[in-house]
């Protein structure tokens, strides 16, 4: 039963992704230049599974490949490579369905804030608003002040990344009434550099929510009171919650010098073999 | 402990002004905590936390691992309420798969989950006791603890990171007798309570640097996302249990114990009275228990609907959050978010402390009771 074992399949840009039984033997797609100097444990797998070759490459294979898959691999034709997974280009955002009400919070924000509200969306019972970002703060002051809605708890603050599209961070603020009790996501759809306005002055507990977003994903929040990193050190480098950041992190390169590493990043195929360099010369 | 206010000369001059760092390295941070008190002699003038020391990118780590290993990463959040973590995270995507969860699972999560609120209490009454000074609730404290994880281990065989539930029901089923073992528990546990009530609830050492110690009004409460008992300290009734029941709590009767004055002293009667709501629950969630399977009906690999949700439970620390995104094609999330109580609660600590004097700060992280496990993530 292939579907029992779970596979290493390699990087996806910088993702890794562990694959299903779908892809029992799927070669790495990597094709970097340091693979040859440095074989890394999935791009051994994809030689084995490819050319079949009787020794095994010391190192990494026994780790990565598992022993099952090679008589497999040796008996079938070649394995075309897959091609990865198209990154999802956007949050489906679903609209509700055509005979459901519109949430009174939704047509209340409707009636005092026109225009506002480009997108609704209803999934498993939450109600999402996806406002413009210049109007964020009237419909924030106005979900927060209001009788009929009266949102004066912020339970979260938070984005999503999807790098191939124009805007690609969602910023995401989950509202909460303590007086009414209902709940609403309210969430702007903004680029790399585009402003956010603070919910601060509304809300302080939004406070370090906010800090941790521009943190994590390096969202541009304007008119913010304290806007610090939190969670990493003051003089790091990148963002780590962003899609395109490496799992692994960028290793003690950035540590020792953050401008060597941020051209690294832009010039994935000569990092490793530039990293060799580099370590050398500090040696 | 209310000092007249300092002298207007007093603040006007840096001179007379003293940063300190209290921590990361120091016992009463629970943690690696670093608070830079700004002082004018003993009293604080201002505070800024720094955290991030213990940051495992839990998040990030979350977003490439299958929907069924996350479970296991959930435990490392708050550890002293691992069980808690778990709950939170399998509602969560059952309810982004729309899953029907067995009505005996959810008897046993809600046991399981109030058990470790016990426990959760047990390790912030005794280290809260000790921080101000009264060293022998700790033993006492930990030694129920012990208890309640001995339970646990019996159920799920860790005891301090359980990986004790799955998506659509849990893994095991309770044990032979184990029901009759917690029962005996509870029984134990309610004139434990009394006896740690002994030590302190009248003790007048532990009046003085209780009482009116970081005040804060509900109002206030509220806008600083407090959440948890120092939110019901104020007097403000929010109980995710009661609002928005989760598990089996909707079948259950107990009340949430509110404060009145905001300070210390009633987030310490909140939290006992706590124990004794945790204990009548566990009680009739166990005379109650019905038979049935444990699963639901989900499939072995999970692929939840492209979509996104959140849903909150009631922590120990209060209200704990979980933001899932879902692409619909992979076997991972693609964003996985936790609004971590302690987080969240750590926020209000400059505001509680500003005006007091050094040890009460000592007094009040305790009383907002964090885990830096969970603050860092």
């Amino acid at each position: 039963m292939p579907g029992a074992k779970v596979h290493w399949t390699g990087r996806d840009g910088d993702r890794y992704l562990m694959s299903d039984e779908t892809k029992p033997d799927a070669p790495a797609p990597e094709s970097s230049g340091g693979a040859s100097e440095k074989p890394s444990r999935s791009s051994n797998a994809g030689d084995v599974a490819g050319a079949a070759k009787p020794v095994t490459p010391p190192g990494g294979a026994t780790a990565g490949a598992p022993a099952v898959a090679k008589p497999a691999a040796a008996a079938r034709p070649k394995p075309r490579p897959k091609p990865p997974p198209e990154p999802p280009t956007g949050p489906p955002d679903p609209a509700p369905p055509e005979d459901m009400a519109l949430a009174p919070v939704v047509t209340a924000v409707q009636d005092a804030v026109p225009g506002a509200i480009q997108q609704v969306s209803y999934w498993v019972g939450d109600w999402t608003i996806i406002v413009a970002t210049d109007r964020l703060l009237d419909v924030m002051g106005f979900l927060k002040d209001d009788e009929g809605t009266s949102f004066d708890y912020c339970s979260d603050v938070t984005a999503i990344d999807w790098p191939p599209r124009d805007k690609r961070f969602d910023v995401s603020y989950c509202l909460y009434s303590t007086r009414l009790r209902h709940r609403v996501r309210v969430k702007v759809r903004v680029g790399e550099s585009d402003p956010v306005e603070s919910v601060t002055g509304l809300w302080p507990a939004a406070n370090w929510l906010e800090r941790e977003v521009f943190d994590q994903f390096g969202i541009n929040i304007v008119h913010h009171p304290d806007l610090r990193r939190i969670l990493m050190p003051d003089e790091w480098q990148g963002f780590p919650q962003r899609k395109d950041y490496p799992l692994e992190g960028p290793g003690e390169l950035l540590m020792e010098s953050p401008q060597d590493w941020l051209r690294l990043r832009n010039l994935p195929d000569e990092a490793e073999s530039s990293a060799d360099t580099d370590e050398s010369e500090i040696e | 402990m209310t000092l007249p206010a300092p002298r207007a000369s007093a603040t006007q001059f840096d001179t007379n002004e003293l940063v300190i760092n209290m921590g990361p390295q120091h016992p009463s941070t629970h943690g690696v905590l670093r608070v830079v008190l700004r002082l004018d002699g003993e009293r604080v003038v201002d505070a800024d936390c720094v955290i991030g020391y213990i940051h495992r990118g839990i998040e990030k780590l979350c977003e490439n691992r299958d929907w069924t290993h996350i479970v296991l990463l959930t435990d490392r959040m708050d550890y002293v309420a691992a069980a808690t973590n778990n709950l939170g995270y399998v509602e969560a995507v059952e309810k982004l798969m729309q899953v029907e969860v067995p009505r005996r699972a959810r008897y046993i999560r809600t046991i399981l989950a109030e058990l470790q609120r016990i426990a959760s209490h047990c390790l912030w009454l005794g280290t809260h006791a000790m921080d101000i000074g009264a060293m022998s609730v700790l033993m006492y404290a930990f030694r129920e603890r012990e208890l309640v994880l001995d339970l646990f281990e019996e159920m799920c065989g860790a005891r301090l990171t359980y990986n004790s539930m799955r998506v659509g029901g849990l893994p095991l089923d309770v044990p032979p007798g184990w029901d009759t073992r917690a029962r005996a528990f509870c029984d134990l546990m309610e004139s434990k309570l009394d006896d740690y009530e002994m030590l302190l609830t009248n003790n007048r050492i532990w009046l003085q640097r209780t009482k009116n110690i970081g005040v804060i009004s509900g109002d206030e409460a509220i806008g600083l996302g407090l959440c948890g008992p120092p939110l019901r300290g104020s007097g403000v009734s929010r109980d995710l249990r009661k609002d928005e029941p989760n598990a089996a709590y909707a079948e259950f009767d107990f009340d949430v114990p509110l404060g009145t004055h905001g300070d210390t002293y009633d987030r310490y009667l909140i939290r006992m009275e706590e124990f004794r709501q945790s204990i009548r629950i566990i009680r009739q969630g166990l005379d109650g228990i019905p038979e049935g399977p444990i699963m639901g009906k989900v499939p072995r690999l999970l692929k939840p609907p492209a979509g996104e949700t959140y849903h909150a439970i009631e922590s120990p620390k209060g209200e704990l959050g979980y933001f899932l995104v879902s692409d619909g094609k992979s076997t991972n999330p693609y964003r996985f978010r936790v609004r971590p109580p302690s987080f969240c609660n750590l926020q209000g600590l400059k505001r509680l402390v500003t005006g007091h004097l050094v040890a009460d700060v000592v007094a009040l992280i305790g009383t907002i009771d964090i885990v830096l496990g969970e603050v860092d993530r």
